[in-house]
């Protein structure tokens, strides 16, 4: 029982926390901003393929890590213009939209990658972002390690919680995207364009999810693989309810899950198999339902959601 | 129902000699010769066609997919695949190849054994090679497996031997017989050398997420280990990040990571897949077991060369006589497809 507490006091354990968090906070961002404008984003688990694929090859191919996480992000929303064109001019369903957007993307990513490498036997690699040496922080004790352990691009995660936490709560361009997605109607009375500004939306919500999936590739991990992503788009899905739909609680969330996830695989080595081991690999996922039934009772949806908007229509 | 009861017997486990084989091998020549059950002879180059539900860049697919490579590089066969097929789909590849005429059809069914059973049924022409966890069905349906059980007793050794913390660390897949099997023997291997040895065991529930499989050998590490066994990419990433060893499990990843990866138990498929190949060829093919060709005495399966400047040359030498000793059938290895379990 003492073991399991003293997982807790373990700089590494929290290290691993942030490490298994950062994808997810891209995520879930990324699906925040688009459902904020009313968009439901199903594409989110393809375009973390592609991102993973695009950016890893863009490196493999002589960009800087930078530039690969550019392109990730590119590509990520060239995928958010096909689902906005698909379901915000247009007006078709999002689930499947998103769905469909999801297999495309994935396919894409792996046809993309057997024809750059029709004959290999591992997957090639590249150079991967390194570990942070911050100079005054890096030496504190307990805090030194976690950071140490941690790269530019997890520090790019939680800016990019800070940006868009201000840009939603402090800005017209935020006060913008929230109405559209509540209220539609409004925003075209203030003159302003709702398939411009969805558009936009959906488009910088899928380069985050994008940038997710380059975290695995270019972060995380140093190549990329068929089947990597393992179903963590979906868990953004599910984290932005339980996020009611803000940055900060999404970075709870997401670092939540990181923990459990973190948590689970060191007490699978404490109970000297007492417990299946599958019931450890639930549990981020039974708390990611049990998060849900709670929170989502009093979820305060954005008010048009998955609402397609038609001009002059009523 | 997997009709399994017309099957020879799966001799997943005792040893097997090559009288024992032969017996076995004439017996089931007699047998289908009595159903009239051969397929015809074919012509070199025979049409093979293989169905994989991974890409062939995964570990164990790339033993069968390098296999068949280099029949098709000495002529002996025309090679098609398809990979990362999903195990909905499978069925549908399985009919079209064989539909279009494949003489020989390898793959993997261990999530549609029965459905994959139904195909070969109604193909009776078509050869049938299939990694699965039942046995053979009569009359054009062989089984084979990764026996590698074998060597992976050796490089438990070897952990075992060169372990100082005496903790060692293994992540894996899934808890199925065929990964539980090699960590089986693994660890019986450590024993063997080094009783005080104890185990972590984490599996992550996917064959290919190396991101997690990393977490998972960091939180074994934090945790003392410094020998972790690589059932899944990431683990040496992580062995090698913080500086400790790892040991290699189907493929020979030593070149990967110099230094860091100390032995490996490595898959030949070759033995299995010409051996069909011939008997494809001869009009000889019948439904078998080919497991037995799994293992090392007929070249199934290696211990990767041991660098003596990683492995100390007394732990060589003890673990090159237990390799003789298994060769020649003098030691046998257990077969258990038990889940493997922390022993901390």
């Amino acid at each position: 029982m003492l073991d399991a507490l003293d997982i807790l006091l373990q700089a590494n354990f929290w290290a691993a926390t942030i490490r298994i968090a950062t994808p997810l906070i891209f995520g879930v961002l990324g699906a925040l901003l688009c459902e904020r404008a009313g968009v439901l984003n199903l594409g989110i688990e393809g375009i973390f393929v592609a991102g993973a694929m695009s950016g890893w090859l863009a490196v493999y191919l002589g960009l800087p890590l930078w530039g690969g996480v550019l392109v990730a992000a590119l590509v990520g929303a060239g995928f958010g213009l096909v689902h906005g064109v698909l379901t915000v001019p247009l007006g078709l369903s999002q689930h499947v939209t998103g769905i469909g957007v999801t297999l495309l993307a994935t396919s894409a990513a792996y046809f993309g990658y057997r024809v750059a490498f029709p004959n290999v036997g591992t997957p090639p690699r590249i150079e991967p972002f390194p570990p942070l040496d911050v100079p005054v922080i890096g030496n504190l004790p307990f805090i030194g390690p976690i950071v140490g352990q941690q790269t530019a691009f997890t520090v790019l995660a939680f800016a990019c919680v800070i940006l868009v936490a201000f840009v939603l709560a402090r800005t017209p361009l935020g006060l913008a995207l929230r109405a559209v997605g509540d209220n539609p109607e409004a925003v075209e009375a203030q003159g302003l364009s709702v398939v411009g500004l969805r558009m936009g939306a959906v488009m910088a919500g899928s380069a985050l999810m994008a940038l997710g999936g380059a975290f695995l590739t270019l972060s995380a991990f140093n190549a990329f693989y068929f089947g990597m992503i393992n179903g963590r788009g979906w868990v953004c899905i599910a984290l932005t309810v339980f996020a009611s739909w803000r940055p900060g609680k999404a970075l709870v969330g997401a670092l939540l899950f990181g923990a459990l996830d973190a948590y689970q695989l060191r007490l699978q080595t404490i109970t000297g198999g007492a417990v299946p081991s599958q019931i450890f690999l639930m549990l981020p996922y039974i708390f990611s339902i049990a998060a849900l039934v709670l929170v989502a009772r009093r979820a305060d949806y954005p008010r048009a959601l998955m609402k397609p908007y038609f001009k002059g229509q009523r | 129902m997997v009709d399994t009861s017309e099957s020879l017997p799966l001799f997943s486990s005792g040893q097997i000699d090559r009288r024992r084989l032969l017996a076995l091998g004439a017996g089931a020549l007699a047998f289908s010769t009595f159903s009239g059950a051969a397929l015809a002879a074919k012509e070199k180059p025979i049409k093979v066609a293989a169905i994989f539900t991974v890409p062939v860049e995964q570990q164990w697919v790339s033993r069968i997919h390098k296999a068949l490579k280099a029949a098709e590089a000495r002529g002996d066969i025309t090679y098609k695949f398809s990979e990362n097929v999903a195990n909905t789909d499978y069925e549908r590849v399985m009919r079209q190849y064989s539909q279009e005429g494949a003489d020989l059809v390898v793959g993997e069914v261990f999530a549609v054994e029965r459905p994959a059973r139904k195909v070969a049924a109604d193909y009776p022409d078509t050869a049938y090679l299939m990694g699965s966890s039942f046995g053979p069905t009569k009359p054009n349906f062989s089984v084979f497996d990764n026996f590698i059980h074998e060597p992976s007793f050796l490089t438990g050794m070897v952990a075992g031997k060169l372990t100082k913390s005496n903790i060692i660390g293994l992540v894996g897949g899934y808890a199925i017989p065929e990964v539980n099997r090699l960590m089986q023997a693994f660890m019986e291997g450590a024993v063997s050398v080094n009783p005080d040895v104890k185990f972590l065991v984490t599996f992550i529930n996917s064959w290919y997420d190396p991101p997690k499989a990393k977490e998972a050998a960091f939180a074994q590490i934090d945790k003392g280990a410094d020998i972790l066994y690589a059932e899944r990419f990431g683990v040496s990433d992580a062995a090698k990040e913080r500086g400790i060893k790892a040991i290699g499990n189907v493929i020979d990843t030593a070149g990967d990571y110099p230094g860091t990866v100390v032995a490996s138990a490595l898959w030949h498929m070759e033995p299995t897949v010409d051996r069909a190949i011939k008997a494809v060829m001869d009009g000889t093919f019948t439904a078998e077991d080919y497991g037995p060709f799994s293992y090392m005495a007929q070249g199934g399966a290696s211990l990767a060369t041991l660098d003596p400047k990683l492995v100390p040359p007394e732990v060589i030498d003890l673990v090159l006589l237990k390799e003789k000793e298994i060769k020649d059938g003098l030691f046998r290895v257990n077969v258990n497809d038990a889940e493997p379990k922390s022993t901390m």
